[in-house]
């Protein structure tokens, strides 16, 4: 038993150096051993040099893989001593030995951890693993001693529970993630590039499903539960002129009528302070809602930027490994469809001639002013383009204001803005397509310019009709003004009239359909949101049932019977397009946020309608479009969508904060109505509902004299970040070109290594032939003595023996006679030619020095 | 959750689950759709391990590998002696290395030897051939083949030994944006 203590106590002292940062080369005979044992675990044909160098940039790259490697091995020993002694002399084992055993422990758990992350075979992780968790299994008990004992287990016991409840929650979260087959169907006949639309598509259903729980949630279920019902107060009825139409298909699909005093827009909401028993105070939570609905997005947006950004690292310098990317990373795994494969071996084919060509000819630049004048000639005529289709929509909204004070007017003018909208967003994108084709850019570059300047168009257009709506606003404030004051005097004389009519009883009120009422400006900017959101929602749909589903059927069955090739010719099918479809959404979505505090249904409908479309667009997808010819790269452009989204979402900012902030809510609908601004709702919550000493905090840091040194504050912070960061990226960037210099001196060192090399070959190749001369003679010589002094009964022998002294030279020659007491011992067999004395000397080419001075000594 | 599966024990549904970066759901899955492959010959009860192997022609008749140009190359990496044939714990490992989760170290050590094609330790100017051949579907000229297969070298080969090592690989491979999300079969 003492044996085994001192067994195990040399192997903790082994490890003990194996551990010690000082001892490298300790570690590395051990790591070696491991491997070595790893490698023949894995089978004898696993070269265990290749392992080794795999294993050593583990070690470079993280430490873990190296304290794995030594547990391993620690671990192989103790399998074969720990099983006996170590259940018995627990009782011995002093506090450093706990220690060391603890920390071996933990170190067993973070190889069970990272297990997963190994390059081996399944059987060996599964075996290692095995032993591991024995391993922890046996010692966790053994390390807590006296009072830390219970606690310990306890804690192990905890954290096992918790590895196991982390466990169960990734299984039930992955089982929570929808469409990941449809996606995978769709990624394996399309590639990632389309696929990565709809993981976005995917991404954004999630978000807005948050926002939609949070406004449902918090505003619409409360005030439709505890708040007044439908009907008990002016603003949540329809008004006596509009009952007999409130009902009509027509009026509801302007979302006028029923729609328009519902729950669905911001009219609807009373400015009660609490409602309920819960003493809900709904206009409070209506606005915090409006805000972290910006706040959540934006946290969202931002963190998987950041972690998209931190996926792909170093993305700095493309040109220096062009070819090498192409050559091991163009191939898609995910392509599981052979038509798909065929694109792609295309693809990959001809990006490789485009890289050779680009290679052969960088620099050449025929006629660099006519391409110049082309491209400003492409960007005057595009900026035309913005500027025409900005001003046509200023037009028609000026017009549509003007219809809607006429009464009866048509189907075309009431939805003229969303439908020349529609229009253009349909038809300037190819448009600039066709003058991008002017410009003669890279296809890369061209599709940046492209996204460019449809986000830039999509972005006036919304940008103009904002302004256009909010001229709407301002001429509907005015006229509320007027109506303020008819209401007044209307509910004064009412109530006058009945006190004169009489006296003692209490007046019937009025009847809230009667009462005359404002415009309320936020309702018509919801409604508006809430039609551009649906026309475009429609435009959507029907653009793809005509442009893909319709195109693709004509081309399918009209084929049979055309003059031309239908399918390969000009209509064909259609590609998805991935670019448009992605700003579609990214615009979609900037206008759900800036409708959302107008129109809290808005969401609802949201939601909606990326769950049709995920399911629609996926169909399309697979029953009519066709596979990429040129396929987009899906992997950076990620964080492009990103920034887009980012973008508009700052941009979809800034008109409702201006409405927040300055403009007066109406004095009739709305939770805020009665207060001059509306984020008199915070100011007014904690005066009331906060102690005093709250209110004055408030008021002290709503100081102008706090808020401005704060953001001053933030921007000395970012300013100093930034020059942090650009520090690092030169840092960096020097460290690359040190590297790259290395590498070039490096490389000029080889080559003049090279270039040396063949030198000393010459030199030897000018030594070498004398020698030869001299030794040629010599052997055919010695072949003659040699032959003519065997002509003993070993002779014969000798003779057969000779030439083949290995067989492989045998066919070279005899040249490579072996020393001559070889002759003997050699198996006749051997031998294939007789030694004839003249044969050597014609092929005697291959003999290097070595042999000739070898042959040469005898005679010396 | 509710369904009760016999096919492994919960023991080994748990080491799975260690050593590769699939849920219990998706080794499930995984399972069914090596059973697919050859229901004859798979089990459908694992928790003795029985030593079943498939042959390469019914791996690599998988939709997720029969159109890739190194199928082949992929199950001989993956399978336990290099001819290509593979038990379910080989296939687990193949589809674990593959699937998103997996680190980028893992996956460019593995990318190695994929397109090591003579298992030399080296990608070296035969094995560049081969790729781009299999990539090209021989459809670039003897002459282009070359200058990519130099350029790749010229490019990547950091030590100038004329061939790539798993050092060279990692080097250059890390650093493409595209790796992570092409080296990647969803199951």
């Amino acid at each position: 038993k003492d044996k085994e203590e001192d067994e195990s106590k040399e192997e903790d002292t082994c490890s003990q150096q194996n551990r010690a940062p000082g001892k490298k080369n300790y570690q590395s005979s051990d790591e070696k051993k491991a491997e070595e044992e790893g490698g023949q675990q894995r089978g004898k044909k696993a070269p265990t040099k290749e392992q080794k160098e795999s294993e050593n940039k583990e070690r470079k790259t993280n430490k873990k893989g190296k304290e794995g490697e030594n547990k391993q091995k620690q671990d192989r020993k103790n399998s074969t001593t720990s099983a006996s002694s170590n259940s018995s002399d627990e009782e011995s084992l002093s506090e450093e030995e706990l220690e060391m055993l603890m920390e071996e422990v933990e170190q067993k758990k973070k190889l069970i951890s990272t297990m997963r992350n190994k390059p081996w075979r399944m059987v060996k992780k599964l075996s290692v693993l095995r032993e591991a968790q024995a391993f922890v299994e046996k010692f966790e008990g053994a390390l807590g001693k006296g009072k830390g004992k219970k606690l310990y287990a306890y804690k192990m016991m905890m954290a096992k529970k918790w590895v196991k409840f982390k466990r169960d929650f990734d299984n039930f979260k992955t089982q929570c993630i929808p469409w990941e087959m449809k996606i995978k169907e769709v990624e394996s006949h399309f590639g990632s590039s389309v696929a990565s639309y709809f993981i976005f598509l995917r991404w954004m259903y999630g978000m807005n499903l948050v926002l939609f729980g949070l406004i449902f949630g918090l505003v619409i279920i409360p005030e439709v539960l505890m708040g007044m019902p439908y009907g008990s107060m002016p603003r949540k009825t329809v008004p006596r002129a509009e009952q007999a139409t409130a009902m009509d298909f027509s009026v509801l699909w302007d979302f006028e009528g029923y729609i328009k005093y519902s729950a669905l827009f911001y009219g609807y909401y009373n400015n009660q302070r609490t409602i309920g028993w819960l003493k809900y105070r709904l206009p409070m939570a209506y606005f915090m809602v409006g805000i972290s609905v910006f706040g959540y997005s934006l946290m969202v947006v931002i963190r998987s930027m950041a972690r998209n950004a931190n996926e792909s690292t170093a993305d700095g310098d493309d040109d220096n490994f062009i070819f090498s990317w192409k050559m091991f990373t163009s191939w898609d795994y995910l392509i599981g469809n052979p038509e798909t494969a065929d694109n792609k071996f295309a693809s990959i084919t001809t990006s490789f001639k485009e890289s050779i060509v680009d290679e052969q000819e960088s620099n050449k630049d025929e006629n660099i002013h006519l391409r110049r004048f082309l491209r400003v000639l492409a960007n005057v005529l595009i900026i035309c383009c913005l500027c025409g289709s900005g001003y046509l929509i200023y037009f028609v909204v000026k017009r549509s204001q003007t219809f809607s004070k006429m009464q009866n007017v048509g189907w075309y003018e009431r939805n003229e803005v969303e439908i020349v909208m529609s229009l253009l967003g349909m038809f300037c994108p190819p448009l600039f397509e066709t003058i991008a084709a002017l410009e003669n850019y890279h296809p890369r570059i061209g599709l940046k310019w492209q996204l460019g300047r449809i986000f830039a168009l999509f972005l006036g257009n919304l940008y103009t009709f904002l302004l256009a709506l909010m001229d709407d606003v301002n001429e509907k404030l005015a006229e509320e003004d007027a109506v303020k004051n008819i209401t007044h005097w209307t509910l004064l004389g009412h109530y006058n009239s009945s006190v004169e009519n009489s006296s003692i009883a209490t007046p019937p009120p009025l009847d809230p359909a009667d009462v005359p009422r404002g415009p309320c400006w936020e309702t018509t900017v919801g409604i508006e949101f809430v039609r551009l959101t649906v026309s475009d929602i429609l435009v959507t749909f029907i653009t793809i049932l005509v442009g893909d589903f319709i195109r693709a059927c004509f081309v399918r069955f009209v084929n049979y019977c055309w003059c031309w090739d239908l399918e390969a010719g000009f209509p064909s099918y259609a590609e998805f397009d991935i670019s448009g479809n992605v700003l579609g959404l990214v615009f979609n979505q900037g206008m759900i946020w800036m409708g959302s505090f107008y129109a809290p249904g808005l969401v609802g409908i949201n939601v909606l309608r990326l769950l049709t479309s995920m399911y629609f667009q996926c169909w399309a997808v697979m029953s009519s479009n066709v596979p990429h010819e040129r396929v987009f790269k899906a992997s950076k452009s990620n964080n492009f969508y990103m920034g887009l989204l980012l973008l508009i979402l700052f941009l979809s900012l800034l008109p409702v904060a201006y409405t927040i902030m300055s403009l007066p809510p109406s004095f009739d609908c709305g939770p805020f109505s009665g207060k001059k601004r509306m984020y008199e709702v915070i100011q007014e919550t904690i005066e009331l509902d906060f102690p005093l000493f709250v209110a004055k905090i408030f008021s002290y840091v709503a100081n102008p004299g706090l808020i401005i040194p704060a953001i001053l504050l933030m921007v000395l912070a970012i300013y100093y970040l930034n020059a942090v960061s650009e520090a690092y990226q030169r840092a960096n960037a020097e460290l690359k070109k040190k590297m790259q210099m290395q590498r070039e001196e490096e490389k000029n060192k080889r080559n003049n290594k090279a270039s040396t090399n063949p030198m000393l070959e010459d030199l030897e190749d000018l030594l070498t032939p004398s020698t030869k001369s001299e030794s040629q003679p010599k052997q055919a010589e010695d072949k003659k003595t040699e032959s003519s002094n065997r002509s003993s009964p070993v002779g014969k022998r000798g003779k057969a023996a000779a030439p083949g002294g290995s067989p492989m030279t045998g066919g070279r020659g005899a040249a490579f006679t072996p020393p001559p007491h070889m002759f003997v011992t050699q198996p006749p067999t051997l031998g294939v030619r007789a030694p004839y004395p003249g044969q050597p000397r014609p092929r005697g080419y291959p003999l290097g020095p070595v042999p000739g001075r070898g042959r040469g000594q005898p005679f010396y | 959750m509710g369904n009760k599966q016999t096919i492994f024990t919960q023991a080994q549904l748990d080491a799975y689950q260690d050593c590769t970066f699939f849920t219990r759901k998706e080794i499930l899955r995984l399972f069914d759709r090596y059973r697919d492959l050859a229901p004859q010959l798979v089990p459908l009860d694992y928790t003795d391990k029985p030593a079943v192997t498939l042959p390469y022609e019914l791996i690599g008749s998988m939709p997720e590998l029969k159109d890739n140009p190194f199928r082949q190359r992929i199950a001989e990496v993956f399978s336990e002696n290099g001819d290509g044939n593979m038990t379910l714990d080989d296939f687990l490992d193949m589809f674990s290395v593959l699937s998103e989760m997996a680190p980028r170290d893992l996956k460019a050590y593995y990318a190695f030897k994929i397109y090591d094609f003579n298992n030399d330790d080296y990608i070296c100017k035969s094995d560049l051939e081969k790729t781009v051949n299999k990539l090209t579907r021989n459809e670039l000229t003897p002459e282009e083949v070359n200058l990519v297969c130099d350029k790749v070298i010229y490019e990547a080969d950091v030590d100038n030994d004329g061939k790539l090592s798993l050092e060279d690989f990692q080097h250059m491979i890390i650093r493409a944006p595209d790796f992570l999300s092409t080296f990647h079969i969803r199951i």
